[in-house]
């Protein structure tokens, strides 16, 4: 019965850190202050539905969706390769995959913006070889590009994580029943890889939705997100009703696409991550 | 004057680590990000015994923010012109016993009297500067001397505007003519028109970024601050810093002390150490910005003394000071998503 206690630093810091945080953004969402009077409100919410903000979130919507689908579409192979068993080299790719983790990630989008300027490293090896300077930054495709650089480990970890938990005897026993390598794959390992493919999708998802930096940095704020759209609100406009408005709607919206993901129960099974 | 995102973080962290200091004699400042050579700071420990709590912040507005709120103390506080106007106004800042600070009188007259203090009662004037273009000779051969420079096609891709609403409106009003200050709808309507017809010019909205880009030669033109332009041109002799014909933004950013301060007097010996024209010349040395004191001027190196960017003639420039922008951020922050929000 005593180990029950063990819990309690862990729902004190949900509690404080969690709990208290998402409820003072509940309230600074549906209140405003007239003549110093704080009263109810559903302003920030309204205020939100109109054409100009409704195509920022689906600008972000849209470029959080090309950048899971390409991380999904890289990391899958990668995952199966790494579980092979012909290939030995298997920790050393996960070390140079984790290792840039290691830094810190805003350093390593300003390395990137070092390297791609049009008067950066890359564009001066061009050069150097007689070939034209090509614009790479401050455009829709260098923010995407930065935010699969940066997300991509969160696809492939879970991805491989759930494959080696795959039973090589269910594999071995779908070829003695007939299967071939594209019926097992289909039938056997790709549902059961299932859950980590959904955990690499959601923790890619969310954070190519909500970021503001890569934005700035790389799409040289050409482009407006979602995210850039909350900041300002926080530390320009000083409208913290519509920030928290703006937070509210997003969660909103990653709840409603993790309910819709983990509809497929096999979530509740092993291999994910949450 | 305008720091960067990056601080931002390093802020939010440091804000974890500033409660509870359990000694006394102390001063807690809240200045700008790299706004201050930190080595005065040592320097008035030394002198004083009174420990200096350092914190910067990257805009006007964040540091409101955190203060006005009451949830952090500080004792001296260095914001611009329009946001001392503000927190005057929402009685948030105490009055200065200016018989205290001996080194008030190394203030020039030029920034007494000024209209967001007009009595000299709230403030102490830090640093000043204006708002400028500044381009690269070697990309750039005629003379740039006007706003409109900046929606020149010859130089598509070749422009970083300031990405800060209000920076950039003010830009698109003095070329139109109009007042900064403007609460016009239709002024700031046609503001908003001529800066989304910008946009295909603009290579980047940068932040502080933009000035090591500057000058590797990465954009021709750019926003910047006098200050800002002193360190580049210092990095690249081939940049120039024009202020433009139209009129721009005048500064001035002063040392306040908030109402709820715990260490009044130590605020103000603080005040009076920035003051001196020694400490007031070595902050200027490293921070690139304009002292108000010409005591301290006469201090700094002669390149920096005798800078045309540091110093212009105040009576020559068609210059406006910003007022307090309050009742207009909604329309800035709304002018601004839909600059952003149009296609390139």
């Amino acid at each position: 019965m005593n180990r029950k206690y063990l819990i309690t630093p862990y729902a004190l810091w949900s509690f404080i850190f969690v709990i208290v945080p998402l409820f003072l953004l509940v309230i600074y969402s549906f209140v405003k202050t007239v003549d110093g009077q704080v009263i109810f409100s559903l302003e920030s919410y309204t205020k939100f539905f109109d054409p100009l903000y409704i195509d920022v979130l689906l600008r972000s919507l849209r470029l959080a969706f090309i950048t899971t689908i390409i991380c999904f579409i890289m990391a899958y192979p990668l995952a199966m390769i790494l579980n092979s068993r012909e290939f030995s080299n298997k920790t050393m790719i996960l070390i140079l995959i984790i290792l840039p983790m290691w830094m810190n990630s805003l350093m390593r989008t300003y390395a990137w913006m070092i390297l791609l300027e049009n008067k950066g490293v890359i564009n001066n090896i061009l050069n150097f070889f007689g070939l034209p300077t090509k614009q790479f930054l401050y455009s829709e495709g260098s923010i995407i590009f930065g935010m699969i650089y940066n997300f991509f480990p969160f696809m492939i970890l879970p991805i491989y994580t759930s494959l080696t938990k795959i039973d090589n005897h269910l594999i071995e026993a779908s070829y003695d029943l007939g299967a071939n390598k594209i019926l097992t794959f289909r039938k056997i390992i790709f549902p059961l890889s299932f859950p980590g493919v959904i955990t690499g999708v959601i923790m890619v998802f969310m954070p190519s939705l909500t970021t503001f930096m890569i934005t700035r940095l790389l799409g040289g704020g050409q482009v407006i997100l979602i995210g850039n759209m909350i900041e300002e609100q926080f530390t320009r406009t000083n409208n913290w009703g519509f920030g928290s408005a703006l937070s509210m709607i997003l969660m909103g919206i990653i709840l409603v696409s993790i309910m819709f993901f983990s509809k497929n129960e096999t979530l509740a099974k092993g291999g994910s991550l949450i | 004057m305008k720091k960067c995102s990056i601080l931002l973080l390093g802020v939010m962290f440091s804000l974890a680590g500033c409660s509870g200091e359990a000694n006394n004699n102390v001063v807690k400042v809240y200045n700008w990000g790299d706004y201050i050579d930190e080595s005065t700071n040592r320097m008035f420990e030394e002198e004083t015994g009174i420990k200096v709590i350092y914190e910067v912040f990257p805009t006007n507005e964040e540091m409101y923010a955190k203060v006005s709120n009451g949830n952090a103390t500080y004792d001296v506080l260095i914001p611009s012109d329009y946001m001392i106007e503000k927190m005057i106004n929402e009685e948030l800042l105490t009055k200065i016993d200016m018989t205290k600070i001996q080194n008030y009188q190394e203030i020039d007259d030029d920034f007494k009297n000024l209209p967001y203090d007009i009595n000299n009662e709230y403030s102490v004037p830090y640093t000043w500067g204006t708002m400028g273009i500044v381009y690269n000779t070697s990309m750039i051969d005629e003379e740039i001397d006007e706003w409109a420079d900046m929606w020149n096609p010859k130089y598509e891709n070749q422009i970083f505007m300031y990405d800060s609403e209000r920076d950039a409106i003010m830009v698109a009003l003095k070329k139109l003519g109009y007042s900064m200050n403007t609460k016009d709808p239709s002024q700031l309507e046609q503001a908003k028109q001529e800066l989304i017809a910008q946009k295909p010019l603009v290579l980047a909205y940068v932040g502080d970024e933009g000035k090591g880009k500057m000058e590797n030669g990465e954009a021709a033109m750019m926003l910047a601050w006098a200050g800002d332009a002193e360190l580049m041109i210092g990095n690249n002799p081939d940049l120039k810093y024009v202020i433009p014909k139209e009129g721009t933004n005048y500064f001035v950013d002063a040392m306040v002390i908030p109402k709820n301060s715990e260490n009044y007097d130590n605020a103000l010996k603080y005040i009076d150490f920035m003051c001196r024209p020694d400490i007031a010349a070595l902050n200027m040395e490293y921070i690139g910005y304009s002292t108000p004191s010409s005591a301290a001027r006469e201090l700094l190196p002669d390149e920096m003394k005798n800078s045309e960017v540091a110093y212009p003639d105040l009576d020559l420039i068609n210059k406006e000071m910003f007022t307090d922008p309050s009742s207009m951020l909604e329309t800035y922050s709304r002018i601004w998503t839909e600059v952003k929000a149009a296609s390139k």
